[in-house]
Protein backbone atom coordinates (compact mmCIF):
# COMPACT_ATOMS: atom_id res chain seq x y z
CA UNK A 1 0.00 0.00 0.00
CA UNK A 2 1.25 3.47 -0.85
CA UNK A 3 1.86 5.91 1.95
CA UNK A 4 0.45 9.40 2.26
CA UNK A 5 3.11 11.99 1.48
CA UNK A 6 4.39 15.04 3.34
CA UNK A 7 5.78 17.65 0.96
CA UNK A 8 7.61 20.86 1.86
CA UNK A 9 7.28 23.59 -0.75
CA UNK A 10 9.93 26.12 -1.72
CA UNK A 11 8.39 29.29 -3.15
CA UNK A 12 11.36 30.88 -4.83
CA UNK A 13 11.95 34.50 -5.79
CA UNK A 14 15.33 36.01 -6.74
CA UNK A 15 17.15 32.82 -5.69
CA UNK A 16 15.62 32.90 -2.20
CA UNK A 17 12.79 30.99 -0.59
CA UNK A 18 9.98 33.34 0.38
CA UNK A 19 6.57 32.94 1.96
CA UNK A 20 3.57 35.23 2.04
CA UNK A 21 -0.02 35.25 3.23
CA UNK A 22 -2.74 34.64 0.65
CA UNK A 23 -0.04 35.12 -2.02
CA UNK A 24 0.96 38.61 -0.67
CA UNK A 25 3.46 40.17 1.81
CA UNK A 26 6.44 37.97 1.07
CA UNK A 27 9.17 37.42 3.62
CA UNK A 28 12.49 35.64 3.34
CA UNK A 29 12.68 32.04 4.47
CA UNK A 30 16.13 30.91 3.40
CA UNK A 31 18.37 29.42 0.73
CA UNK A 32 16.65 26.91 -1.59
CA UNK A 33 19.72 24.69 -1.97
CA UNK A 34 20.19 24.42 1.79
CA UNK A 35 16.51 23.98 2.56
CA UNK A 36 16.10 21.35 -0.18
CA UNK A 37 19.02 19.30 1.15
CA UNK A 38 17.72 19.65 4.70
CA UNK A 39 14.21 18.43 3.83
CA UNK A 40 15.52 15.54 1.72
CA UNK A 41 17.58 14.39 4.67
CA UNK A 42 14.85 14.97 7.22
CA UNK A 43 12.51 12.45 5.63
CA UNK A 44 10.30 14.59 3.39
CA UNK A 45 8.59 12.41 0.78
CA UNK A 46 8.93 14.88 -2.03
CA UNK A 47 10.00 18.45 -2.67
CA UNK A 48 8.17 21.10 -4.66
CA UNK A 49 10.02 24.12 -6.06
CA UNK A 50 7.87 26.95 -7.41
CA UNK A 51 9.39 29.94 -9.10
CA UNK A 52 6.76 32.44 -8.03
CA UNK A 53 8.01 35.07 -10.46
CA UNK A 54 7.14 32.58 -13.24
CA UNK A 55 10.30 33.27 -15.18
CA UNK A 56 11.62 29.75 -15.53
CA UNK A 57 11.30 29.82 -19.26
CA UNK A 58 13.10 33.08 -19.71
CA UNK A 59 15.84 32.92 -17.12
CA UNK A 60 18.83 30.67 -17.19
CA UNK A 61 19.59 31.38 -13.54
CA UNK A 62 16.47 29.54 -12.43
CA UNK A 63 17.48 26.44 -14.37
CA UNK A 64 20.92 26.59 -12.78
CA UNK A 65 19.30 26.91 -9.38
CA UNK A 66 17.10 23.88 -10.08
CA UNK A 67 20.25 21.94 -10.99
CA UNK A 68 21.96 22.95 -7.76
CA UNK A 69 18.92 22.01 -5.67
CA UNK A 70 18.66 18.64 -7.47
CA UNK A 71 22.29 17.81 -6.69
CA UNK A 72 21.37 17.57 -3.03
CA UNK A 73 17.82 16.25 -3.17
CA UNK A 74 17.39 12.48 -3.17
CA UNK A 75 13.62 12.37 -3.13
CA UNK A 76 11.21 13.13 -6.00
CA UNK A 77 11.44 16.75 -7.01
CA UNK A 78 8.76 18.83 -8.76
CA UNK A 79 9.47 22.19 -10.39
CA UNK A 80 6.95 24.78 -11.54
CA UNK A 81 6.42 28.43 -12.41
CA UNK A 82 5.79 29.91 -15.81
CA UNK A 83 6.26 26.73 -17.85
CA UNK A 84 4.51 26.99 -21.21
CA UNK A 85 5.96 24.43 -23.64
CA UNK A 86 7.01 20.79 -23.63
CA UNK A 87 10.55 21.86 -24.52
CA UNK A 88 10.69 23.78 -21.24
CA UNK A 89 9.43 20.66 -19.50
CA UNK A 90 12.26 18.74 -21.15
CA UNK A 91 14.84 21.28 -19.97
CA UNK A 92 13.67 21.02 -16.36
CA UNK A 93 13.55 17.22 -16.39
CA UNK A 94 17.11 17.24 -17.70
CA UNK A 95 18.06 19.66 -14.93
CA UNK A 96 17.11 17.09 -12.30
CA UNK A 97 13.35 17.46 -11.77
CA UNK A 98 11.17 14.32 -11.79
CA UNK A 99 7.98 16.22 -12.47
CA UNK A 100 6.92 19.66 -13.55
CA UNK A 101 3.86 21.58 -12.48
CA UNK A 102 1.90 23.69 -14.90
CA UNK A 103 -0.74 26.26 -14.06
CA UNK A 104 -1.51 29.40 -16.06
CA UNK A 105 -0.29 28.06 -19.40
CA UNK A 106 -2.43 24.93 -19.01
CA UNK A 107 -5.53 27.08 -18.49
CA UNK A 108 -4.72 29.18 -21.52
CA UNK A 109 -3.73 26.21 -23.66
CA UNK A 110 -5.04 22.90 -22.23
CA UNK A 111 -3.48 20.84 -25.04
CA UNK A 112 -0.05 21.47 -23.55
CA UNK A 113 -0.96 19.00 -20.78
CA UNK A 114 -1.53 16.31 -23.39
CA UNK A 115 1.59 17.21 -25.30
CA UNK A 116 3.80 17.02 -22.23
CA UNK A 117 2.11 13.81 -21.01
CA UNK A 118 2.56 12.08 -24.33
CA UNK A 119 6.19 13.05 -24.54
CA UNK A 120 7.28 12.41 -20.94
CA UNK A 121 4.52 10.29 -19.38
CA UNK A 122 1.53 11.31 -17.25
CA UNK A 123 3.54 10.81 -14.06
CA UNK A 124 5.69 13.84 -15.00
CA UNK A 125 2.83 16.29 -15.37
CA UNK A 126 1.36 17.93 -12.29
CA UNK A 127 -1.50 20.35 -12.78
CA UNK A 128 -1.39 23.13 -10.21
CA UNK A 129 -4.73 24.76 -9.48
CA UNK A 130 -5.06 27.94 -7.44
CA UNK A 131 -8.69 28.08 -6.35
CA UNK A 132 -10.78 30.45 -4.33
CA UNK A 133 -14.30 30.21 -3.01
CA UNK A 134 -16.81 31.68 -5.38
CA UNK A 135 -18.69 34.66 -3.97
CA UNK A 136 -21.80 34.10 -6.02
CA UNK A 137 -21.99 30.28 -6.10
CA UNK A 138 -21.85 28.67 -2.69
CA UNK A 139 -19.93 25.39 -2.62
CA UNK A 140 -18.02 26.19 -5.80
CA UNK A 141 -14.45 27.31 -6.34
CA UNK A 142 -13.08 29.50 -9.05
CA UNK A 143 -9.73 28.89 -10.74
CA UNK A 144 -7.28 31.80 -10.68
CA UNK A 145 -4.21 32.20 -12.84
CA UNK A 146 -1.04 34.31 -12.92
CA UNK A 147 -0.09 33.55 -9.32
CA UNK A 148 -3.67 34.05 -8.24
CA UNK A 149 -3.91 37.57 -9.57
CA UNK A 150 -6.46 36.90 -12.30
CA UNK A 151 -9.70 34.92 -12.14
CA UNK A 152 -10.27 32.45 -14.97
CA UNK A 153 -13.67 31.38 -16.16
CA UNK A 154 -13.27 27.85 -14.79
CA UNK A 155 -14.72 25.79 -11.97
CA UNK A 156 -11.89 24.14 -10.01
CA UNK A 157 -13.56 20.71 -9.73
CA UNK A 158 -14.48 20.58 -13.40
CA UNK A 159 -11.02 21.77 -14.44
CA UNK A 160 -9.34 19.06 -12.37
CA UNK A 161 -11.50 16.36 -13.99
CA UNK A 162 -10.80 17.70 -17.44
CA UNK A 163 -7.06 17.88 -16.78
CA UNK A 164 -7.03 14.23 -15.77
CA UNK A 165 -8.57 13.31 -19.12
CA UNK A 166 -5.99 15.47 -20.89
CA UNK A 167 -3.17 13.53 -19.24
CA UNK A 168 -2.29 15.20 -15.93
CA UNK A 169 -0.82 12.68 -13.48
CA UNK A 170 -1.45 14.61 -10.31
CA UNK A 171 -3.26 17.70 -9.02
CA UNK A 172 -1.56 20.24 -6.76
CA UNK A 173 -4.51 22.04 -5.28
CA UNK A 174 -3.98 25.31 -3.46
CA UNK A 175 -6.72 27.07 -1.60
CA UNK A 176 -6.04 30.76 -2.03
CA UNK A 177 -8.38 31.62 0.81
CA UNK A 178 -6.36 29.48 3.21
CA UNK A 179 -2.83 29.99 1.84
CA UNK A 180 -0.37 31.20 4.45
CA UNK A 181 -3.12 31.74 7.03
CA UNK A 182 -2.37 28.56 8.99
CA UNK A 183 -6.13 28.32 9.51
CA UNK A 184 -6.21 24.77 8.14
CA UNK A 185 -6.57 23.29 4.66
CA UNK A 186 -9.81 23.76 2.75
CA UNK A 187 -11.13 20.25 3.37
CA UNK A 188 -14.33 20.80 1.44
CA UNK A 189 -12.49 21.95 -1.69
CA UNK A 190 -9.96 19.12 -1.45
CA UNK A 191 -12.67 16.48 -1.04
CA UNK A 192 -14.66 17.88 -3.96
CA UNK A 193 -11.63 17.67 -6.26
CA UNK A 194 -10.33 14.33 -4.93
CA UNK A 195 -13.74 12.73 -5.43
CA UNK A 196 -13.91 13.99 -9.02
CA UNK A 197 -10.57 12.48 -10.15
CA UNK A 198 -8.66 9.19 -10.01
CA UNK A 199 -5.23 10.75 -9.77
CA UNK A 200 -3.50 11.85 -6.56
CA UNK A 201 -4.42 15.22 -5.08
CA UNK A 202 -1.90 17.22 -3.07
CA UNK A 203 -3.62 19.53 -0.60
CA UNK A 204 -1.98 22.92 -0.26
CA UNK A 205 -2.66 26.22 1.44
CA UNK A 206 -3.42 26.75 5.10
CA UNK A 207 -1.26 24.14 6.81
CA UNK A 208 -1.19 25.18 10.44
CA UNK A 209 -2.00 22.55 12.98
CA UNK A 210 -1.15 18.88 12.75
CA UNK A 211 -4.86 18.17 13.14
CA UNK A 212 -5.60 20.07 9.94
CA UNK A 213 -3.27 17.68 8.11
CA UNK A 214 -5.00 14.63 9.53
CA UNK A 215 -8.31 16.19 8.62
CA UNK A 216 -7.48 16.90 4.97
CA UNK A 217 -5.90 13.45 4.47
CA UNK A 218 -8.85 11.64 6.04
CA UNK A 219 -11.95 13.71 5.27
CA UNK A 220 -10.48 15.58 2.32
CA UNK A 221 -9.25 12.35 0.67
CA UNK A 222 -5.95 14.01 -0.17
CA UNK A 223 -2.96 11.80 -1.03
CA UNK A 224 -0.42 14.29 0.17
CA UNK A 225 -0.10 17.44 2.25
CA UNK A 226 2.05 20.31 1.14
CA UNK A 227 3.27 22.98 3.53
CA UNK A 228 5.76 25.81 3.54
CA UNK A 229 5.76 28.22 6.50
CA UNK A 230 5.40 25.66 9.27
CA UNK A 231 8.51 23.86 8.05
CA UNK A 232 10.61 26.86 7.01
CA UNK A 233 10.11 28.65 10.31
CA UNK A 234 10.65 25.50 12.33
CA UNK A 235 7.25 25.21 13.97
CA UNK A 236 7.13 21.54 13.11
CA UNK A 237 9.68 19.17 11.67
CA UNK A 238 8.85 16.57 9.03
CA UNK A 239 9.24 13.99 11.78
CA UNK A 240 6.71 15.76 14.05
CA UNK A 241 4.17 15.65 11.23
CA UNK A 242 4.80 12.01 10.35
CA UNK A 243 4.71 10.85 13.95
CA UNK A 244 1.40 12.60 14.43
CA UNK A 245 -0.09 11.21 11.21
CA UNK A 246 1.05 7.69 12.19
CA UNK A 247 -0.56 8.10 15.62
CA UNK A 248 -3.75 8.86 13.74
CA UNK A 249 -3.56 5.65 11.70
CA UNK A 250 -2.41 7.34 8.51
CA UNK A 251 0.22 5.27 6.66
CA UNK A 252 3.44 7.26 6.30
CA UNK A 253 7.04 6.45 5.49
CA UNK A 254 9.21 6.62 8.61
CA UNK B 1 31.17 17.05 -11.21
CA UNK B 2 28.94 14.03 -11.62
CA UNK B 3 30.15 13.01 -15.05
CA UNK B 4 33.88 13.41 -14.66
CA UNK B 5 36.09 11.25 -16.88
CA UNK B 6 38.37 9.27 -14.58
CA UNK B 7 41.91 9.40 -15.90
CA UNK B 8 43.45 5.98 -16.47
CA UNK B 9 46.25 6.41 -13.93
CA UNK B 10 43.68 6.57 -11.12
CA UNK B 11 43.46 2.80 -11.00
CA UNK B 12 43.09 2.70 -7.23
CA UNK B 13 39.84 4.68 -7.34
CA UNK B 14 36.68 2.67 -7.64
CA UNK B 15 34.74 3.68 -10.70
CA UNK B 16 31.02 3.17 -11.05
CA UNK B 17 30.02 3.48 -14.66
CA UNK B 18 26.51 4.69 -15.40
CA UNK B 19 25.46 3.58 -18.86
CA UNK B 20 24.72 6.62 -21.00
CA UNK B 21 22.06 5.71 -23.54
CA UNK B 22 19.73 8.63 -23.98
CA UNK B 23 17.01 7.73 -21.47
CA UNK B 24 15.72 9.94 -18.66
CA UNK B 25 16.85 10.02 -15.06
CA UNK B 26 20.58 9.50 -15.68
CA UNK B 27 21.44 12.74 -13.94
CA UNK B 28 19.65 11.89 -10.68
CA UNK B 29 21.57 8.62 -10.47
CA UNK B 30 24.89 10.43 -11.02
CA UNK B 31 24.00 13.08 -8.42
CA UNK B 32 23.26 10.41 -5.82
CA UNK B 33 26.46 8.47 -6.54
CA UNK B 34 28.57 11.64 -6.35
CA UNK B 35 26.88 12.52 -3.08
CA UNK B 36 27.97 9.23 -1.48
CA UNK B 37 31.53 9.80 -2.67
CA UNK B 38 31.71 7.52 -5.72
CA UNK B 39 33.78 8.27 -8.74
CA UNK B 40 31.04 8.31 -11.36
CA UNK B 41 31.48 8.06 -15.07
CA UNK B 42 28.72 8.45 -17.60
CA UNK B 43 29.60 6.54 -20.76
CA UNK B 44 28.74 3.66 -23.03
CA UNK B 45 32.16 3.31 -24.63
CA UNK B 46 33.46 -0.28 -24.78
CA UNK B 47 36.81 0.53 -23.17
CA UNK B 48 35.12 2.35 -20.29
CA UNK B 49 32.74 -0.53 -19.66
CA UNK B 50 35.75 -2.87 -19.53
CA UNK B 51 37.54 -0.58 -17.04
CA UNK B 52 34.61 0.00 -14.71
CA UNK B 53 34.42 -1.68 -11.31
CA UNK B 54 30.65 -1.70 -11.32
CA UNK B 55 27.97 -0.86 -13.85
CA UNK B 56 24.62 0.82 -13.31
CA UNK B 57 21.95 0.57 -15.97
CA UNK B 58 19.43 3.34 -15.23
CA UNK B 59 16.38 4.22 -17.26
CA UNK B 60 13.11 6.04 -17.37
CA UNK B 61 11.64 5.11 -20.76
CA UNK B 62 9.54 2.50 -22.48
CA UNK B 63 11.17 -0.95 -22.63
CA UNK B 64 11.41 -1.22 -26.43
CA UNK B 65 12.79 2.29 -26.78
CA UNK B 66 15.34 1.70 -24.02
CA UNK B 67 16.49 -1.58 -25.60
CA UNK B 68 16.86 0.03 -29.02
CA UNK B 69 18.82 2.95 -27.53
CA UNK B 70 21.10 0.46 -25.82
CA UNK B 71 21.97 -1.05 -29.21
CA UNK B 72 25.40 -2.68 -29.33
CA UNK B 73 26.07 -1.72 -25.70
CA UNK B 74 23.76 -4.61 -24.72
CA UNK B 75 26.37 -7.15 -25.79
CA UNK B 76 29.14 -5.29 -23.93
CA UNK B 77 27.09 -5.32 -20.73
CA UNK B 78 26.46 -9.05 -21.08
CA UNK B 79 30.16 -9.73 -21.59
CA UNK B 80 31.06 -7.59 -18.57
CA UNK B 81 28.63 -9.55 -16.40
CA UNK B 82 29.98 -12.89 -17.61
CA UNK B 83 33.45 -11.58 -16.75
CA UNK B 84 32.21 -11.12 -13.17
CA UNK B 85 31.48 -7.39 -13.03
CA UNK B 86 28.65 -6.23 -10.81
CA UNK B 87 25.61 -4.80 -12.53
CA UNK B 88 22.71 -2.87 -11.00
CA UNK B 89 19.60 -2.21 -13.08
CA UNK B 90 17.26 0.56 -11.93
CA UNK B 91 13.57 0.87 -12.99
CA UNK B 92 13.50 0.13 -16.73
CA UNK B 93 17.17 -0.83 -16.39
CA UNK B 94 15.97 -3.51 -13.96
CA UNK B 95 13.34 -4.71 -16.42
CA UNK B 96 15.92 -4.92 -19.23
CA UNK B 97 17.76 -7.63 -17.24
CA UNK B 98 14.94 -10.07 -18.09
CA UNK B 99 14.09 -12.08 -21.21
CA UNK B 100 11.27 -10.09 -22.74
CA UNK B 101 8.59 -7.45 -22.23
CA UNK B 102 5.09 -6.98 -23.58
CA UNK B 103 5.18 -3.18 -23.33
CA UNK B 104 3.93 -1.80 -26.69
CA UNK B 105 4.56 -5.05 -28.59
CA UNK B 106 7.07 -7.81 -27.87
CA UNK B 107 10.63 -6.84 -27.10
CA UNK B 108 13.62 -8.93 -26.16
CA UNK B 109 15.64 -7.89 -23.13
CA UNK B 110 19.19 -8.73 -22.08
CA UNK B 111 18.06 -12.15 -20.87
CA UNK B 112 20.46 -12.15 -17.92
CA UNK B 113 17.71 -13.29 -15.56
CA UNK B 114 14.89 -15.62 -16.56
CA UNK B 115 11.45 -14.08 -16.49
CA UNK B 116 9.20 -11.64 -18.29
CA UNK B 117 8.07 -8.04 -17.95
CA UNK B 118 4.32 -7.48 -17.92
CA UNK B 119 1.79 -4.72 -17.20
CA UNK B 120 0.55 -4.05 -13.68
CA UNK B 121 -2.94 -5.49 -13.15
CA UNK B 122 -5.62 -2.98 -14.17
CA UNK B 123 -7.45 -3.24 -10.83
CA UNK B 124 -4.74 -1.03 -9.36
CA UNK B 125 -4.06 2.60 -10.13
CA UNK B 126 -1.41 2.66 -12.87
CA UNK B 127 1.30 3.94 -12.74
CA UNK B 128 2.26 2.59 -9.34
CA UNK B 129 3.73 5.81 -8.07
CA UNK B 130 4.83 6.71 -4.58
CA UNK B 131 6.45 5.22 -1.51
CA UNK B 132 5.82 1.56 -0.87
CA UNK B 133 7.28 -0.91 1.61
CA UNK B 134 9.69 -3.52 0.33
CA UNK B 135 10.52 -6.72 2.21
CA UNK B 136 13.57 -8.71 1.21
CA UNK B 137 15.35 -11.89 2.23
CA UNK B 138 18.31 -11.24 4.54
CA UNK B 139 20.67 -12.80 1.98
CA UNK B 140 20.22 -9.88 -0.41
CA UNK B 141 23.47 -7.95 -0.17
CA UNK B 142 22.06 -4.67 -1.46
CA UNK B 143 19.98 -4.30 1.70
CA UNK B 144 22.63 -5.10 4.31
CA UNK B 145 22.41 -2.89 7.34
CA UNK B 146 18.80 -1.88 6.64
CA UNK B 147 15.68 -2.91 8.50
CA UNK B 148 14.04 -6.06 7.07
CA UNK B 149 11.47 -3.84 5.41
CA UNK B 150 11.96 -0.32 4.12
CA UNK B 151 10.10 2.24 2.06
CA UNK B 152 11.25 3.00 -1.46
CA UNK B 153 9.99 5.31 -4.19
CA UNK B 154 8.31 3.67 -7.19
CA UNK B 155 7.11 5.08 -10.53
CA UNK B 156 6.26 2.41 -13.12
CA UNK B 157 3.48 0.75 -15.11
CA UNK B 158 5.18 -2.59 -15.93
CA UNK B 159 6.99 -5.04 -13.67
CA UNK B 160 9.34 -7.99 -14.02
CA UNK B 161 8.34 -11.45 -12.81
CA UNK B 162 11.50 -13.51 -12.19
CA UNK B 163 11.23 -17.25 -12.91
CA UNK B 164 14.77 -18.37 -12.06
CA UNK B 165 15.03 -20.61 -9.01
CA UNK B 166 18.48 -19.36 -8.13
CA UNK B 167 17.47 -15.73 -7.62
CA UNK B 168 16.67 -13.79 -4.49
CA UNK B 169 13.55 -11.67 -4.80
CA UNK B 170 12.20 -8.87 -2.59
CA UNK B 171 8.57 -7.83 -2.78
CA UNK B 172 6.18 -4.97 -2.22
CA UNK B 173 2.42 -5.10 -1.83
CA UNK B 174 0.36 -3.38 -4.49
CA UNK B 175 -2.84 -5.39 -4.32
CA UNK B 176 -0.64 -8.39 -5.15
CA UNK B 177 2.87 -9.56 -4.33
CA UNK B 178 4.84 -7.33 -6.69
CA UNK B 179 8.49 -8.30 -7.24
CA UNK B 180 10.46 -5.16 -6.41
CA UNK B 181 14.07 -6.28 -6.38
CA UNK B 182 16.11 -9.22 -7.59
CA UNK B 183 19.61 -10.63 -7.18
CA UNK B 184 21.19 -13.37 -9.21
CA UNK B 185 24.89 -13.75 -8.50
CA UNK B 186 26.59 -10.52 -9.56
CA UNK B 187 23.42 -9.10 -11.13
CA UNK B 188 21.12 -6.83 -9.12
CA UNK B 189 17.88 -5.17 -10.09
CA UNK B 190 15.57 -2.70 -8.35
CA UNK B 191 12.23 -1.63 -9.77
CA UNK B 192 12.16 1.36 -7.41
CA UNK B 193 14.45 4.40 -7.54
CA UNK B 194 17.17 4.21 -4.88
CA UNK B 195 18.47 7.59 -6.04
CA UNK B 196 15.10 9.10 -5.10
CA UNK B 197 14.38 7.07 -1.98
CA UNK B 198 16.00 9.37 0.56
CA UNK B 199 18.63 8.20 3.03
CA UNK B 200 17.62 4.54 2.75
CA UNK B 201 18.02 4.66 -1.02
CA UNK B 202 21.48 6.18 -0.66
CA UNK B 203 22.37 3.28 1.66
CA UNK B 204 21.41 0.83 -1.10
CA UNK B 205 23.75 2.63 -3.50
CA UNK B 206 26.49 2.63 -0.86
CA UNK B 207 25.99 -1.12 -0.49
CA UNK B 208 26.36 -1.55 -4.23
CA UNK B 209 29.58 0.45 -4.13
CA UNK B 210 30.85 -1.69 -1.23
CA UNK B 211 30.01 -4.91 -3.10
CA UNK B 212 31.96 -3.70 -6.13
CA UNK B 213 34.87 -2.57 -3.94
CA UNK B 214 35.16 -5.81 -1.94
CA UNK B 215 35.53 -7.86 -5.08
CA UNK B 216 37.39 -5.33 -7.20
Amino acid sequence: MLTKRVIPCLDVKDNRVVKGVSFLNLRDAGDPVELGAQYSQAGADELVFLDITATIRSRKTIVELVERVAENVFIPFTVGGGITTDDEVDLLLRSGAEKVSVNTAAVQNPSMITKAAERFGNQCVVLAIDARRSEKDEGRWQVCIKAGSEPADLDAVEWAAKAEKLGAGEILLTSMDADGTKAGYDVELTAAVADAVNIPVIASGGAGSLDSMVHVLKEGNADAVLAASIFHYGEYTIKDVKDYLAENQIPVRR
Amino acid sequence: MPTKQAPDFHLDILVILVIDYNVGNVKSVCNALSHIGCEVELSSKPERIKKADGIILPGVAAFGYAMSQLGLTAQLIKEAVVAGKFLLGICVGHQLLFEQSSEHGRHKGLGLIRGNVRPLPPQQIVPHMGWNMVTFPSEMELFKGLRDKEYFYFAHSYYAEPSDIDTYVGYTDYGFKLPATVQKGNIFGVQFHPEKSGEVGLKVLRNFERICREVG
